[in-house]
Parts: C-alpha cells; sequence; structure tokens
C-alpha cells in the first residue's frame, strides 16, 4: 500500500514538477556500470571489425572522406563570405550576431530505452561539460536536447518525442510556429498552424531560437503533408526531421551560450566549427592549400 | 549469518542480470516484444522466498528499472510492486501448482504489471502501443518454466532459504 502510494507520488512529482532530476540523475550514476556492460559487445565488436578492417577498405574509405571533405571545404568557402557580408551588414544596422557555436562529438551507446518513449543515451557526460538543456545535433539537423546527465553519459529526448516542442520557423518566409514530436521517429506535428497560414509542402523548417534553448538557424525537418479541412481552425501539418534520429552513430553537443562553454578543454577534442584554420588542412591534400588561400581573401569579396 | 548476506548478494546479482537483460541492444523489429525480465525473475522469488523479497524490493528495483529504461520515474515500480504485492499472497497457492498452471498464474500477473504500466503510459499522454504490446506478458508465461528452474537451480546451489 505505502509502495503503490509512493510510486504515484514519484509519478506526479516526476510528470508534474520534474522535481526529481537529481534523484534520477543520482540513481542513473549508480546504474551506470549495467549501461556499460550492456553495451560492451556491441562497443568490442565494433572496434574489433574496425581493428581487422582490410587495408583496402580503410584506403577506400579514405578517399571517400577527403572527395567529401574536399566538396565540405567549398561549400565552406562560399558559406564564410557570407558570414562575413552577414556581419558586416549587422553591424550597419546595430544588431549583434553571435557566431562560432563550439560543439562536442559523442557516441551514441546502444543501449535500448523504454520502446514508446523516443530517447538515447550518450556516451558523454557532466564531465565533458554537458548539461540540461543543451542542443544535440547530428550532421543533418537538430537532433534534441540533453534532459538528464550523469557524470559520464547523458539522456537525450528526441524531438520526435510526444513531450518534446521546438520553436521552429518556416525558412521560406520566416512564419514561426511550434514543432511538437508525435512518437514516431518520422514524424514532427505543427498543430498551432492556421487554416489560411502560408505553408506549403516541401518547406524547410529551421529552429526559430525563440526558446532560448536551440540555436537559430539550425535546420530541422520538412513538410511533407498538410491536411486542410475548412470546417476545422487549424491546418494538420507533418514534417519529416532531417536528423537521422535512428541511424546516427555520433552527435553534436553544441555550446551557445559564452558562460556554459566549459573552461577546461575535454578530454575528446572539441572540435570548433568556427572558420576553419588553414592548419586543418592535410599537406598531401594539393587542393587543401588552395582552399585555405581562398579564404582569405574572401571577406574582401563582399565589400 | 553470512548465509543470509551472500543470499542476498545472489538475489541482487540475479536482478541485476535481469536488468542487463532489459536494456540490452536487440535489432528494431525485436524490440517490442522484450519480454519483462525483471519482473519474471522478481516473482521468482517473491513466490520462492516470500520473506526475504518483498513489496519493498520490487519498488526499489522498479525504480531502478525507471532510471536505466528512462521511463517516468515510478512507472515500473508502481507494477512491480503491487505484483509482488499479489505474489506474496499467493505464494503458497502458486508453488504448488504444476508447470503450466503456474504459467497462467504468471501470465496474470504480467498482464497486471504490464496493464498497470499502460495507464501510467496513457495518463502522461505517452503514445498508445500497439497490439503487440499485449504480447509481451505471453512471452513472460511462456519463458517462465524455464526461468523457474534455472533460479531453482541457482536457488539450491547456493543453499538461499
Amino acid at each position: 500500500m505505502v509502495a503503490v502510494i509512493l510510486s504515484l507520488a514519484l509519478l506526479v512529482l516526476d510528470h508534474r514538477f520534474h522535481h526529481l532530476q537529481h534523484l534520477r540523475s543520482t540513481l542513473a550514476f549508480l546504474t551506470y556500470p549495467l549501461q556499460y556492460l550492456a553495451d560492451l559487445p556491441f562497443t568490442a565488436s565494433r572496434w574489433l571489425s574496425e581493428t581487422t578492417s582490410s587495408q583496402e577498405t580503410l584506403l577506400e574509405q579514405n578517399r571517400e572522406l577527403r572527395d567529401e571533405n574536399l566538396r565540405l571545404k567549398v561549400e565552406l568557402q562560399k558559406y564564410e563570405s557570407l558570414q562575413a557580408e552577414n556581419l558586416r551588414l549587422r553591424d550597419l544596422v546595430d544588431s549583434s550576431f553571435k557566431i562560432g557555436d563550439r560543439v562536442l562529438v559523442a557516441e551514441l551507446s546502444s543501449v535500448d530505452l523504454d520502446p514508446y518513449k523516443q530517447q538515447v543515451i550518450i556516451k558523454k557526460g557532466a564531465v565533458s561539460g554537458v548539461f540540461e538543456g543543451q542542443p544535440v545535433l547530428d550532421a543533418h539537423a537538430v537532433m534534441g536536447q540533453v534532459i538528464n546527465v550523469t557524470p559520464l553519459s547523458s539522456t537525450v529526448l528526441l524531438i520526435t518525442d510526444t513531450s518534446h516542442a521546438l520553436p521552429v520557423q518556416v525558412l521560406r518566409n520566416g512564419l514561426r510556429t511550434i514543432a511538437v514530436g508525435t512518437g514516431r521517429i518520422d514524424q514532427l506535428k505543427l498543430p498551432y498552424l492556421p487554416t489560411n497560414s502560408d505553408i506549403v509542402e516541401g518547406d524547410l523548417l529551421v529552429t526559430s531560437g525563440l526558446g532560448g534553448k536551440f540555436p537559430p538557424g539550425y535546420p530541422v525537418a520538412s513538410v511533407t503533408r498538410i491536411d486542410r479541412s475548412p470546417d476545422a481552425p487549424f491546418s494538420s501539418v507533418f514534417a519529416e526531421p532531417h536528423a537521422h534520429l535512428d541511424r546516427s552513430r555520433e552527435v553534436l553537443l553544441v555550446w551557445t551560450i559564452p558562460n556554459q562553454i566549459p573552461v577546461a578543454s575535454a578530454p575528446a577534442d572539441p572540435v570548433d566549427d568556427a572558420p576553419a584554420t588553414p592548419g586543418t588542412a592535410t599537406p598531401t591534400d594539393p587542393v587543401g592549400d588552395a582552399d585555405a588561400g581562398g579564404t582569405q581573401p574572401s571577406p574582401e569579396r563582399g565589400t | 549469518m553470512s548465509g543470509a548476506g551472500e543470499g542476498r548478494l545472489v538475489i541482487v546479482v540475479t536482478l541485476c542480470i535481469a536488468m542487463l537483460l532489459a536494456i540490452l541492444p536487440m535489432p528494431e523489429w525485436a524490440r517490442p516484444f522484450r519480454p519483462q525480465w525483471v519482473t519474471l525473475v522478481l516473482l521468482y522469488w517473491a513466490i520462492a522466498l516470500p520473506h526475504r523479497v518483498g513489496v519493498g524490493s520490487g519498488f526499489l528495483a522498479g525504480i531502478v528499472l525507471d532510471v536505466l529504461t528512462g521511463a517516468l520515474l515510478g512507472q515500473h515500480a508502481l507494477g512491480l510492486s503491487v505484483v509482488t504485492f499479489i505474489a506474496i499472497q499467493l505464494h503458497q497457492r502458486i508453488r504448488v501448482f504444476p508447470f503450466w498452471q503456474q504459467s497462467l498464474g504468471i501470465l496474470v500477473l504480467l498482464v497486471i504489471e504490464h496493464l498497470l504500466s499502460l495507464w501510467v503510459i496513457g495518463a502522461t499522454r505517452g503514445v498508445a502501443p500497439g497490439l503487440s504490446y499485449w504480447g509481451v506478458p505471453l512471452i513472460g508465461a511462456l519463458l517462465w518454466p524455464w526461468i523457474f528452474v534455472t533460479l531453482r537451480k541457482v536457488r539450491r546451489h547456493f543453499k538461499i532459504s
């Protein structure tokens, strides 16, 4: 009887007031060995397949990555000149603009969680400076946010969970709305759009930055289906997340607010996605130098 | 006295293994069919040694399971404490049943646990699980004879009473 009442009390506290984060963090830290054990065979097998993969495969992969790197760098040149121009224009209108978010790569743990909730565990925790509410991205788009931190691991709530809502903006016209999770890994819902709002299939949704948690301007999803029924005040709009929520193995943790950036550098190398330094170009890459030279004059091009 | 301590250790270790099984990565299609390992192991101990494993143990195991699976705190704790309570009330009857009848009894208990979980999910606006949700207790009940025999061996080996 007591246990039942206690359970119900815990349920209400956790669901309504979120007072139990500390308790949950502590317990999660104590159960970390179990998670580690469950994940171990998969980490080991991945390590084994990596160390035993043939040289040809590695060379092949290396070549592919180099090609992709080249392509991305070319795109970056364009981006940098645009950024410089943007900063100058913003200076003209006296509006502040922050660039250079700090990011950290974290690996997913393969531990299975409650199948009816959209959560994942990442193998980076408070030791690396992860904090509650931190935005998590993958290479394509926004994935979710950190909801629970222990020293060595943290739990990420994906944007498709039913309890997650994300302030977004339509890139095409700046229309602001909220994207709510549906509980299905490939679908988001935009429930607060009036029937006459200007939105079409294929529109790209980006974060608006209004919630104060996510940095503005990151891609989220594209609109896949719009049901407008004349008798309903709101149209039901569905969108598909761009992030590979069920496939990504690595995620990016982002720091945008300056005072939350940890002072000591984390053990795993934190990457700065601010302008790529010429030093990162490998000497063997013939185009690396050309690229490094290319970034220099680009700010002038804007004037 | 050291025997009692060792017994507790064995019970905790079996529960830990059950929890490990509860979060072990499985292929996507098999995930909705994961048996309620912790419930099954806990039920065995509650039926075999009701004076050692009680509602409190069920509650604690439930809390740990909630934290491990990222469920709402108390979701499994509620179900497990209710189910251990019923199991302890009925342990003398369940013990003398033949296997298939035991499995039926266990099935009822597993369904009760699952139902309580479903209520919690429903009350907190979670995703309504599909019909496969009810296959889980069935799988658990089919697994019961094996779990019973294995854990009985463990219990006799370590002479826990």
